[in-house]
C-alpha cells in the first residue's frame, strides 16, 4: 500500500515535456506545438511556428502593385478578401485615389460575406475538435454557398482577386442579388439551428464554459484584437473606430462577451455572423448606381470595349500591364477588422512601379501569443479547444 | 489624429522631460510620425504610453523597412493606438548598418509592450536586428540554421532557375 502511494506521488510530480504538431488535425494547419505536461495538466507551452513560411513579404518586392494583390490574398487564405483589402486600401491611400461608391458597398458585402465563411469554417472545424461532427458538414454546407457567390461574381471559389486598385474589377452579375439575398434571409435561421444544436450540448458547454480565460487588461497587453478581445467584454472594432469603406452607413452591433472563457468566444462569432449577414443585406438595399471602379487611367485599366477604338486607352492598358503604376515615395499603415483581428498593412514606396515593403500585421501572429496563457494550467483537451478558439490561421501566422 | 502643429507640440512636450528625444516630426497622407533617437525609444514609448493625455497603451503593430540606399537605412516602426480617443501615431527610429559584420541594434519594448514579443524577434529573423535585452531573441519564422537576413533590400530573391527539358534537349 504505501509503495503505491509513494508510485503515484512520483508520476504527479514527473514532467514530460510532448510535441504535438506541427502535422496534426487539431492544430488547424502545420502549428507544432512543445507541451511541458504533468500528468494531464498543461504546464508551459511554446508555439513553434514557421513551416508555412514562403517569403510572400519579400516576393511583393518584386512584383509590380497590380501583380502583388494575388500573393496576399494566400497569406490568410481563409479571409482573402480582408487581405486584398488592407492591401488595395493601402496603396489607395498612398496614391490618394478615391473609390466610387459603388465599389465601397461591393467591398463592404464581400467582406462580411467572407467574414461568414471564415467564422463558418471555424465554427465547423472547432466543433469537430470538440467531438460535434455534424457541425462540420453543416457548416460547410453554408460556406459552400458563399463559395458559389464568389465563384458567381468574380469566377473563382477562393483567391478572387475581386478587388483592385481603385474599385472592383467587375460589377456583380444578374441574378446575384437574388440569390445573395436568399442566402442572407436563411443564414440567421441556420445559424439559430447551429445554437440549438450547441447550446444545449451538455459536452459542449462542460467544454467550453470557464476554460481559457484570461483577464482583458492582459489580452490588451498582448496586442490581441477581434473576437477575442470582445469575448472578454471589450467592444473594440475597427469598423466602428476607424472610418471605411461603407462601415459609417451600416447599422451593426459588436457583439461582446462577459466572462471571456471560451463558451464567450464561441456565442461573439456567432452572433457575428447574424450582424455580418445583416450588413450584406444592407449593402444589397442601399448599393449606390454608378461606375465600380475609379475612372484615373493612370492606375485604373480601361474598359474593354474601348481599347478597340482609342488608342489613348490602348497606351495607358499596355503602360499597366508591363510596367504598372508609379507610386510617389511615401509609407502607409492602413488596418482594418478582419474575422480575427486587426489586420494591418504597411506598404512603404519608393517612387518606382514595385513597393519596396509590404508588411502585414497579421492578427493570428499577434494573438497566438495569448496561447500560452489561455491553456497554462489547463488539461491537454481544454488546450486544444482553446487552440480552436483563438482561430489562428497558419497561413497568416507564417506568410 | 494629431495633426502636424500638434505633432510639433508633442514634440515639444518630450523634449522637455527627454532633451533630444524626438529628432523630427513628420505628417503625410494623415498619418503623424515622431521620429526618435534610437537610445531613446524607450523613453519617448514609455512617456506616449503613460503621460497622463497621451495613453498611447496599445502597440498596433512593429515592424521594420529597409530604406536603402538612404542612410541610416534600417527603420524600426511602433504603430501605436489611443483607443479611447481612436488616435494613431508612428514612432519612427532609424538604424544605420554597422558595417563591421555585427548588427544594428536597438533596446528592445517587451517590458513596455508585450505584444512586441513576437514581433520583434520576427524583425530580427528578416532584418538581423538585434533588440536589446528581449527575453528570447531567436529567429521565429526561418529555420535556426538559416543564414542571412533576407528581407533586407540587398539580399537576391533568389530562387532555382526552371528548366525547360523539352527546349534543352533540342535547342540547348
Amino acid at each position: 500500500m504505501a509503495e503505491t502511494t509513494a508510485l503515484s506521488e512520483r508520476r504527479e510530480t514527473e514532467i514530460m515535456t510532448v510535441n504535438i504538431g506541427p502535422h496534426h488535425p487539431a492544430t488547424h494547419g502545420v502549428l507544432r506545438l512543445v507541451v511541458d505536461l504533468e500528468g494531464e495538466v498543461v504546464r508551459d507551452l511554446r508555439p513553434v511556428i514557421g513551416y508555412v513560411h514562403t517569403g510572400i513579404e519579400k516576393s511583393c518586392e518584386d512584383k509590380s502593385y497590380w501583380k502583388v494583390i494575388p500573393f496576399v490574398e494566400r497569406m490568410d487564405y481563409v479571409s482573402y478578401f480582408f487581405q486584398m483589402e488592407a492591401y488595395c486600401g493601402a496603396v489607395e491611400r498612398l496614391v490618394g485615389l478615391e473609390i466610387p461608391p459603388r465599389a465601397k458597398y461591393l467591398r463592404t458585402l464581400f467582406l462580411e460575406l467572407n467574414r461568414i465563411h471564415s467564422h463558418l469554417v471555424w465554427l465547423g472545424t472547432t466543433a469537430l475538435d470538440l467531438g460535434a461532427i455534424s457541425m462540420l458538414w453543416y457548416c460547410f454546407r453554408e460556406r459552400d454557398r458563399i463559395l458559389d457567390l464568389f465563384e458567381m461574381a468574380t469566377g473563382q471559389r477562393m483567391h478572387t482577386r475581386y478587388f483592385q486598385v481603385g474599385g472592383v474589377i467587375e460589377d456583380i452579375p444578374l441574378g446575384f442579388e437574388q440569390k445573395c439575398r436568399k442566402f442572407v434571409s436563411e443564414m440567421p435561421v441556420r445559424v439559430g439551428q447551429y445554437e440549438a444544436l450547441l447550446d444545449r450540448n451538455e459536452v459542449f458547454l462542460q467544454r467550453t464554459k470557464g476554460v481559457g480565460i484570461v483577464p482583458r487588461e492582459r489580452l490588451l497587453e498582448l496586442g490581441v484584437t477581434g473576437p477575442l478581445l470582445r469575448a472578454a467584454g471589450e467592444p473594440w472594432d475597427l469598423r466602428k473606430a476607424f472610418d471605411y469603406l461603407a462601415y459609417p452607413e451600416m447599422d451593426f452591433k459588436i457583439p461582446v462577451g462577459t466572462v471571456g472563457d471560451n463558451y464567450d468566444r464561441y456565442r461573439v462569432r456567432v452572433a457575428e455572423m447574424v450582424e455580418s449577414a445583416s450588413i450584406v443585406a444592407q449593402c444589397l438595399d442601399a448599393l449606390p448606381e454608378g461606375p465600380f471602379i475609379a475612372d484615373d487611367r493612370k492606375y485604373v485599366l480601361p474598359p474593354r470595349s474601348e481599347l478597340s477604338t482609342s488608342m489613348e486607352s490602348l497606351i495607358h492598358h499596355f503602360k499597366l500591364v508591363t510596367e504598372g503604376f508609379r507610386v510617389q515615395a511615401g509609407e502607409i499603415y492602413y488596418s482594418i477588422e478582419s474575422p480575427r483581428g486587426e489586420l494591418g498593412c504597411y506598404v512603404l514606396a519608393d517612387g518606382s512601379s514595385k513597393p519596396s515593403r509590404v508588411h502585414f500585421r497579421d492578427p493570428s501572429f499577434v494573438n497566438l501569443q495569448a496561447f500560452r496563457d489561455m491553456a497554462l494550467d489547463s488539461y491537454v483537451a481544454d488546450m486544444i479547444c482553446s487552440l480552436g478558439m483563438l482561430d489562428p490561421i497558419l497561413g497568416g501566422v507564417d506568410r | 489624429m494629431p495633426d502636424a502643429p500638434g505633432l510639433e507640440l508633442l514634440r515639444g512636450e518630450i523634449e522637455r522631460d527627454r532633451p533630444g528625444a524626438v529628432l523630427a516630426t513628420s505628417f503625410e497622407r494623415e498619418q503623424g510620425a515622431l521620429l526618435a533617437d534610437p537610445e531613446q525609444i524607450l523613453a519617448v514609448l514609455a512617456w506616449l504610453r503613460d503621460e497622463p493625455g497621451q495613453r498611447y497603451r496599445f502597440l498596433s503593430s512593429l515592424h521594420v523597412a529597409d530604406y536603402l540606399p538612404a542612410e541610416p537605412r534600417f527603420g524600426v516602426h511602433y504603430e501605436l493606438l489611443n483607443r479611447d480617443r481612436v488616435e494613431r501615431i508612428r514612432v519612427k527610429a532609424m538604424l544605420a548598418d554597422p558595417g563591421d559584420g555585427s548588427l544594428p541594434a536597438i533596446d528592445s519594448c517587451v517590458e513596455l509592450f508585450p505584444t512586441a514579443n513576437f514581433q520583434e524577434r520576427e524583425a530580427f529573423d528578416f532584418f538581423g536586428i538585434e533588440f536589446r535585452g528581449h527575453p528570447d531573441l531567436t529567429r521565429i519564422l526561418l529555420p535556426d540554421d538559416y543564414v542571412g537576413w533576407p528581407q533586407r533590400r540587398d539580399f537576391p530573391v533568389g530562387g532555382e532557375p526552371v528548366t525547360f527539358t523539352y527546349n534543352e534537349r533540342n535547342y540547348g
